[in-house]
This record gives structure tokens, sequence and C-alpha cells, in this order.
């Protein structure tokens, strides 16, 4: 974990009320994609959590859904503004176990931390299948950047206004070797069904502190109790213990 | 200048000292910086047997201040002693602050006794005051007698210096505070979370699984001064002042109204530095304010 400052490059919409950041700063806390950073916002007492969406060794890309005070603010920010960023947070996503041929599925804005992923998958020779889930048409996002990567990407929409109509589920391809995943509870649970094969999730839950010192976030799983921020976010389909 | 402080017989380098439950068994934030830099820090509220403690959501952001309802989650006396002080001792070479909590007047003997044992306990904080717990924490803290009654049976247990941490939740914490006293308490701390609550307006259901939590943070500052200044002013033995302290200014403010040390709480969850960033701060606040040593301005408020 490191504190720094970063420097906004861009802040730019990329639906209605989904935005990309692009932020300068030190980034060499983060090892693993599927890893978060903590934002501190002027007249907000909690820092908010972000997963990393991308990052290379001077830049930090994220990608948020406006929901509440905190990213209603940080829809307002401009080039050249300033952030204080908790940056490394969490065990992020590990790349050791994909094998050939990795699925990956994306709900939502459980869609960014795919595309560093899938990056360094695609990297390492493998053959990545990506899955994007939305609601409709008008929420898309991303799906151009991960085909530039060099993935199958097939998008669902619950409305079948875009792509194949349904969940990320109903577009799992015949054969994969290994899962990733991150989205809404309800998706997890269904991905979690649906594979055939090992894989990692990545969880969600109200933060405190974001780096392991509140127990805010704890959940139990089957290997014992686990905190989202510290042991999580991301966690093997193995040990996930459903409510 | 001096920073050094006394607290119930043990030197403290100074007066600075994270709270309960925002710096878990210390380890972790020894990867962040050298924790030999506090004056101590207290502990995650240990309780006998181990505990997950509450459903999630157990957070919700306030204004300039938070809620938790954690819920005391622990691995027990146990395996703190077996697991967590060992891993702590390779990093922290200094008495540290044991914070106890329990549901019956027995479980908080047997906790403390069983700490009380262990080399590396400089005090036993005996928390009173935890609002997250059902039938246990906070009903000992809401009453004088129940107060007393814990602090009796801890001190027939220990040897090390007791403090009590108690609730602002009550009528007359002043009374709550001369009742410990009186017990053979060594010391008091105060003050714990203000029981609070948040309604989530698109669902409208609270937003703490658990209805209601601990209210924390830099809100909650003025209600803990004044409490810190009411109770100090009423015992003899030492206060240890917290409650939204989040600079170096706040802790002489805490040790002016009468704090002989000062805990941070909240503000280590927001930035994880900020202890050490306020020691390191304190000399020029200090100089600014014409202090000499600190432990010269405990209790110094002028009234009138």
């Amino acid at each position: 974990m490191k504190q720094s400052i970063f420097t906004v490059i861009s802040n730019d919409a990329l639906t209605q009320n989904v935005y990309k950041m692009v932020l300068g700063g030190d980034t060499s806390a983060i090892t693993a994609p599927g890893q978060f950073v903590n934002i501190q916002l002027d007249g907000l007492f909690l820092r908010r959590p972000i997963s990393v969406c991308d990052y290379d060794e001077k830049t930090l890309t994220i990608i948020y859904k406006v929901v509440g005070k905190g990213t209603e603010a940080m829809s307002a920010m401009s080039a050249g503004q300033e952030l204080d960023i908790l940056t490394g947070l969490g065990n992020g996503y590990d790349l050791s176990l994909s094998a050939d041929a990795p699925v990956l599925l994306g709900g939502g804005v459980g869609v960014p931390p795919m595309y560093n992923l899938a990056k360094k998958l695609v990297a390492q020779g493998k053959s990545v299948s990506v899955i994007l889930g939305f609601n409709t048409a008008s929420e898309v996002f991303y799906e151009s950047e991960f085909k530039a990567l060099g993935c199958g990407v097939q998008v669902t929409t619950v409305d079948g206004s875009y792509g194949k109509k349904g969940f990320v589920t109903d577009a799992l391809p015949e054969s994969y070797t290994y899962f990733y995943t991150c989205g809404p509870e309800p998706m997890l649970k269904a991905v979690y069904k649906a594979t055939h094969t090992s894989g990692q999730m990545s969880f969600e839950e109200r933060m405190g502190c974001g780096f392991g010192a509140c127990m805010g976030c704890s959940c139990k799983t089957l290997t014992g109790y686990k905190r989202i921020c510290k042991e999580g976010p991301v966690m093997k389909k193995e040990e996930i213990l459903w409510d | 200048m001096g920073l050094n402080v006394n607290l119930c017989g043990i030197e403290l380098r100074n007066p600075v000292i994270p709270a309960s439950g925002t710096f878990g068994y210390g380890y972790e934030f020894a990867e962040l910086y050298d924790i030999n830099e506090l004056g101590t820090f207290s502990f995650k509220g240990t309780t006998k047997d181990a505990r997950f403690g509450n459903p999630t959501p157990r957070i919700a952001e306030c204004t300039a201040g938070m809620i938790n309802a954690v819920g005391l989650q622990n691995p027990g006396v146990e395996k703190v002693i077996a697991e967590e002080l060992p891993k702590l001792k390779q990093c922290f070479h200094k008495p540290v602050m044991a914070n106890v909590s329990g549901f019956s007047v027995e479980d908080y003997a047997y906790t403390c006794e069983k700490l009380n044992k262990e080399e590396q306990v400089g005090w036993l904080e005996v928390n009173v005051s935890c609002p997250n717990v059902h039938g246990g924490g906070m009903s000992f803290g809401t009453s004088p007698a129940a107060a007393a009654e814990v602090t009796k049976a801890v001190k027939a247990v220990t040897t090390k210096p007791v403090i009590i941490k108690l609730s602002p939740n009550v009528t007359d914490i002043v009374s709550i505070a001369k009742a410990c006293e009186d017990a053979g308490a060594d010391g008091i701390s105060l003050i714990n979370t203000m029981l609070g609550m948040r309604i989530n307006l698109s669902t409208r259901k609270p937003i703490i699984a658990n209805t209601m939590g601990g209210f924390s943070g830099p809100a909650i500052f003025p209600v803990a001064l004044r409490m810190v200044y009411q109770v100090a002013h009423a015992v003899e033995i030492p206060v240890i002042g917290m409650g939204g302290v989040s600079s170096a200014e706040d802790v002489i403010e805490m040790m002016l109204a009468g704090a002989t040390t000062v805990e941070v709480g909240a503000a280590n969850l927001v930035n994880p530095y900020i202890c050490r960033d306020i020691i390191r701060d304190l000399p020029r606040v200090m100089e600014k304010y014409r202090i000499e040593n600190l432990k010269d301005i405990i209790g110094g408020v002028k009234n009138g």
C-alpha cells in the first residue's frame, strides 16, 4: 500500500453515468489486476474504494459509476486537479491458474477490472474470451477496447437491446480452462453455478479503511473469516461460502 | 521540548495512542512505518471466545465521521495470545494496551486474567461501552453499579493498571467514572462511539445491517472534549481522552481539558499515517502555543 498524490489527466463520460478517469502518479504499489485504490475527496470523511481498470508505470485508469456524493464529486473533476489516493490495496487476480483459454465475465462496473487482467493474459499468449454484461444498450462500454486487445468479445444485455439477450452466463463458451469474474453479487452467484471450471471472483462490500484495519468488510469463507479489502476482494471459487 | 507523559506509572515518549478497533493488532501498520514512534496503541477489542461480529454492511459514511457496527470481531483471547501477540513482538518493543470486552463480569475477569500474564501488556483497557453487541459491552457501562462491579472483578485478577473505557451514551458519565474510581480503576478512557443511525433513501432501510452503530470522527470531538473535561475534573486518576481527534491541535486541546494521553480512532481509517504525522507535528504546535512540556498542560484549561 502506498499513499500518494495523483493528478487527473482526463475524466470523460463513457455512458450517461459511468466515467473514465486517467490519473498520473506513482503506481508502484499496484501489483496485480483486480486490486483497488481508495480515494480521498474534499468534504467527505471516508475514502472511496474504486477498482483499477488499467495501469502502467506512470498512469492509473479507473472507471466508476456515479452512485452517490463521492462519485458525483469525482465526475465533476477536471484535468490538473489532485487526489490523495491509497494504491495497491487488496489481493488481485492470480494469473498463474488461468491455463490456455480463460473466460472473463464482467457485469456493469464489474467490467473495468477485467481490462488489465485481459491485457496481461493476452500478453502471456493466452486465448482470452470476454463476456461483458449490461442491462441495456445505452450502458455498454469498453467493447472495442477489449476487442483491440485481441480478445474474443461477447456483449450481453438483459433487455436484448444490444448483443446477446440475457445474462453473462447465457454467453459462456462451450469450452474454457478457467474463469475470472467481477460484478454484482447475484451475477457472481449465477457465474458460480454456471461455470464448470475453477475460477476467481471479486467481491464488493462497504468499507471503512480499505486496508485491513477496521474489520468493516469481513465475510465468512470456507477457509475462515476474510476481509474483502485485505484478503479479498478476489476470492477463489473453492473458498466461497454464500450467505 | 518534552512530549513524554506518564500513564499509570508507565512512561510514554508521547501521548498519542491509536484507539482500539482502528489499528488491528498493530503489526499490519508496522509495514507502513515504525510503530515504535507511538506512545503505545490499544489493540483490537478482545473477548473470551472468538467472534465474527455483526452482519455487513457494518460501515456508514456521515458528515465529518462514520458509523461502525463491527461487533467486536476478534479471534478470542487464547488465539490473540498465541498468534497475534508474537507477531506484534517482532515489530513493537514497548508495552501495549490490551483492550478487553465481555458479556458477563466473569468474561471480563477471565480475559483480563489471561492478558495480565503477558509481558507485552502494559495496561488493560476494559471496554464497558461497546454499542454494537447485545447483552454485553455497553450494558455494563451505563450504570455506575455495573461498571464498578466489572472494575472490581478485573482488579481482583490483575496486577497491571486497569483503565475503564466509558460510553458517552449515558445520562451522567461523571457518576460512572467516579464509581469506577471508587472500585479501584487506575484510569478512565473516554469516549467510546456515540450511538447513531443512517437510512438509505432509496431502499428506506437502515444502511447498517445491525440498524444502529457507533458514530465517530471529527464530528464528535466537541462532545468528547466536554466529557473529558467533566470527568477529569471529577476524578483523581488519569484520563485518556478520545473522540474525533485528528490533529496535533486536537491532542493539545484534549490535554488542556484534562487528558493525560490521547487516543486517535476513526482518523486512522482515513489516513493510516495519521498518528505518526500528529506526533511529528506536535513540536511545531507546541512551539506555536509556547508549550515546553506536554505534561505541564494536562488539565490546564483556564476557567472563567
